[in-house]
């Protein structure tokens, strides 16, 4: 039996036992001068197991008693978090070491952190989800403190310790009355004591616990506050790497928990998401609209793109769930092309964030600026880029799903925010001259800027074959 | 009333008014012992409950090592109570209300609270009749829930790195000892004999 539950998690340990033999490694060869060649080999190696798991993996095999699903569904969710993962990887990589601050254990924690997103996504048991939750979310609080003599870099790991540790408490509190109403904690257990129709009082109140603890991990408001000060204060990589594979693993926990261990009370739950949901968008797209900081403004845009894919599992079908995992994917993408550019953006070698130092980028470099053009037009949601697909996606999901009024909202909410990411461009274009920023150094950062610029525009065409995947891995969380 | 009664109750005050006193007492040396005596009485709560070895483990890590990791915390920095305590009226409302709705949510046990009709089936561990507590927890660490084992690992792991990362100075103007180069010191190099005369100096 073991030797079964095994081979089914085996990706997941070849990723631990990697992570363990790199350590031992360079600790006893070259230590931070091996930092650059580990970064390189961590990326290719989430590469190799992202081609591995979308090849080979097949039909919906359980590990371990229930608490390891290995379905489509986590299938889709752990190629795209490791592609992510390395993308972000890769492009940081020549930004921390010139800052001197690429340490050798960067690449292990994210390494470590990735197996705590991938049995996130597989989780079937609320305590292998609190297991991968609590190994993700350590190792991020780590490497958003990586600049330890920074201040703002040490604020940003103890806002995040301590508002990650908070929603942890509510997750675990949530999870013993759960677990007190149904008598386990393995989600088919749960759903099969939940039954149908109406969740009890003090179930209900577990729910709702649950949920909370998974919004302050997706950043959904009223649960965001720790997002903008995180994504300031962290060194650019890192934030580029908060707002990608993190982000995706959250939501495919927070669809596996709805969906698997609460899939017979979809009345009960439907509202609360739909009410983040709502929130967010809004809260997303009008508080980015006085920041100048280029971070803290994606930290509002991640807020108000969570909102949209919440509003796809609010509506509580398989098509909701396809959206959102569609929508997830393209926001990905947008978001390492997007961080791409930040991490190139410098005045004489030192970064700068500053939005306005962006005035008439198109005349030093047209052709970064048509690409930052493509994402932001993409991000807003403006036809006919792949934002737009997405956007479109959820709402009609929304809409087929009964939560007309939500998917209004939506589109009112993508309206307001459209104005700050047109800003940008509107600065790039037409702005006011101004000191130029230095020439991109990294080879890296231009070849993603430029790959994930043209997927925006040429995904349209057929979606690359994300939507069939998608729709599969959705279809794997329905109950049959 | 049974002799088990009894010990319920004067543990569960004990916890009450040690959790009380943790927080109001002055001192915060007090605030420790005080914390200490709430540990040990939770552990008797186990003990009543059956599960004899969670509250060694209690008594143990809690009270030998965590307990008293405060204890000299609170005594070795200086730390200004004074001014932390400060803020407190000010957070008082918010911390009233959340510490209502928490006694409010634990008390749905005496009201509405209901178990699922499957809840007695499916129970996870049902403690075992003919085994003591320590190995039938060893055969569900081990074998049911291997993996979640073997996960909690890899967060210590982790937790470890992340010490070692945030705290770890490689300091360059230090001297350290390097016992091969002690050994290998030829006395003939490192010392030189002089003969003194009396009265007369070098």
């Amino acid at each position: 039996m073991i030797q079964a539950d095994l081979n089914i998690i085996l990706p997941e340990i070849l990723l631990a036992i990697y992570a363990m033999l790199a350590l031992l490694a360079v600790v006893y060869t070259g230590k931070d001068k091996m930092a650059p060649m580990l970064t390189w080999l961590t990326a290719g190696v989430f590469a190799i197991l992202a081609v591995w798991i979308g090849i080979s993996g097949e039909g919906e095999n359980i590990a371990f008693n229930g608490m390891f699903h290995d379905d489509a569904f986590s299938r889709f969710a752990k190629v795209a978090m490791l592609l992510a993962g390395a993308a972000v990887l890769v492009m940081g990589a020549d930004y921390m070491q010139r800052r001197n601050m690429l340490r050798f254990e960067y690449p292990i924690l994210v390494a470590l952190a990735m197996v705590g997103m991938m049995t996130m996504v597989s989780a079937g048991d609320l305590m292998a989800l609190y297991m991968g939750l609590e190994l993700q979310s350590l190792s991020l609080y780590v490497v958003a403190t990586l600049r330890r003599d920074g201040v703002k870099s040490t604020e940003a790991g103890m806002k995040y310790f301590l508002l990650g540790a908070l929603s942890s408490g509510l997750l675990l509190y949530g999870s013993s009355l759960v677990y007190g109403f149904a008598g386990t904690t393995t989600f088919a257990g749960i759903v099969e004591a939940v039954g149908h129709g109406h969740a009890p009082l003090g179930l209900l109140f577990g729910l709702t616990f649950v949920i909370s603890g998974l919004a302050f991990k997706v950043s959904a408001v009223p649960f965001h506050m720790w997002t903008p000060d995180v994504y300031e204060g962290a060194p650019t990589p890192i934030t580029a790497f908060f707002a990608t594979a993190p982000k995706l693993a959250a939501m495919g926990l927070f669809a596996r928990v709805l969906f698997d261990a609460f899939g017979g009370v979809v009345g009960d739950w439907q509202q609360i998401i739909a009410l983040l949901s709502v929130l967010s968008m809004f809260l997303g797209a009008v508080a980015a609209i006085g920041q100048t900081n280029i971070k803290r403004l994606m930290a509002y845009s991640s807020i108000a793109h969570m909102g949209y894919a919440l509003m796809g599992l609010a509506a509580g079908t398989a098509l909701g769930v396809e959206a959102m995992l569609v929508y997830m994917a393209i926001y990905v993408t947008m978001n390492v092309g997007t961080f791409a550019f930040i991490l190139s953006m410098e005045k004489d070698g030192q970064p700068v964030t500053d939005i306005a130092s962006l005035n008439m980028y198109s005349k030093q470099s047209s052709g970064r600026a048509l690409a930052l053009l493509f994402l932001m037009f993409s991000l807003a949601g403006v036809p006919p880029f792949l934002g737009f697909f997405g956007k479109l996606y959820v709402l009609r999901a929304a809409y087929e799903g009964g939560l007309a009024w939500l998917a209004i909202a939506g589109v009112v909410a993508s309206v307001i925010g459209a104005f700050y990411y047109l800003r940008i461009v509107f600065y790039m274009y037409f702005g006011k001259e101004g000191d130029a920023l230095d020439a991109p150094r990294s080879l890296v950062q231009q070849v993603l800027l430029m790959a994930s610029a043209a997927i925006m525009l040429l995904g349209i065409v057929n979606f690359f074959g994300v939507d069939a995947a998608a729709q599969a891995a959705a279809a794997a969380l329905m109950p049959h | 009333m049974t002799i088990a009664d009894y010990a319920f109750w004067l543990f569960s005050i004990c916890v009450i008014v040690g959790g009380f006193c943790t927080v109001i007492s002055r001192n915060p040396v007090h605030s420790v012992l005080w914390l200490i005596l709430a540990f040990l009485s939770a552990a008797g709560l186990f003990v009543l409950l059956g599960a004899e070895f969670v509250a060694m483990l209690l008594i143990i890590v809690y009270v030998g090592a965590v307990a008293v990791l405060f204890l000299f915390v609170v005594m070795m920095l200086d730390v200004d109570f004074a001014e932390l305590k400060a803020g407190m009226a000010k957070y008082l409302p918010l911390s009233l209300l959340i510490g209502v709705i928490l006694l409010m949510q634990l008390g749905i046990v005496f009201g509405p609270w209901e178990f699922s009709d499957s809840a007695q089936s499916l129970r996870a561990a049902v403690t075992p009749e003919d085994t003591h507590n320590t190995a039938a927890l060893g055969l569900i660490l081990y074998d049911q829930y291997f993996l979640l084992f073997q996960l909690s690992g890899l967060i210590l792991l982790v937790a470890m790195i992340g010490a070692i990362v945030l705290t770890l100075r490689h300091r360059k103007d230090i001297k350290r000892q390097n016992v091969l180069e002690q050994m290998w010191r030829d006395p003939a190099d490192a010392m030189e004999l002089k003969d003194v005369k009396p009265g007369q100096g070098l």
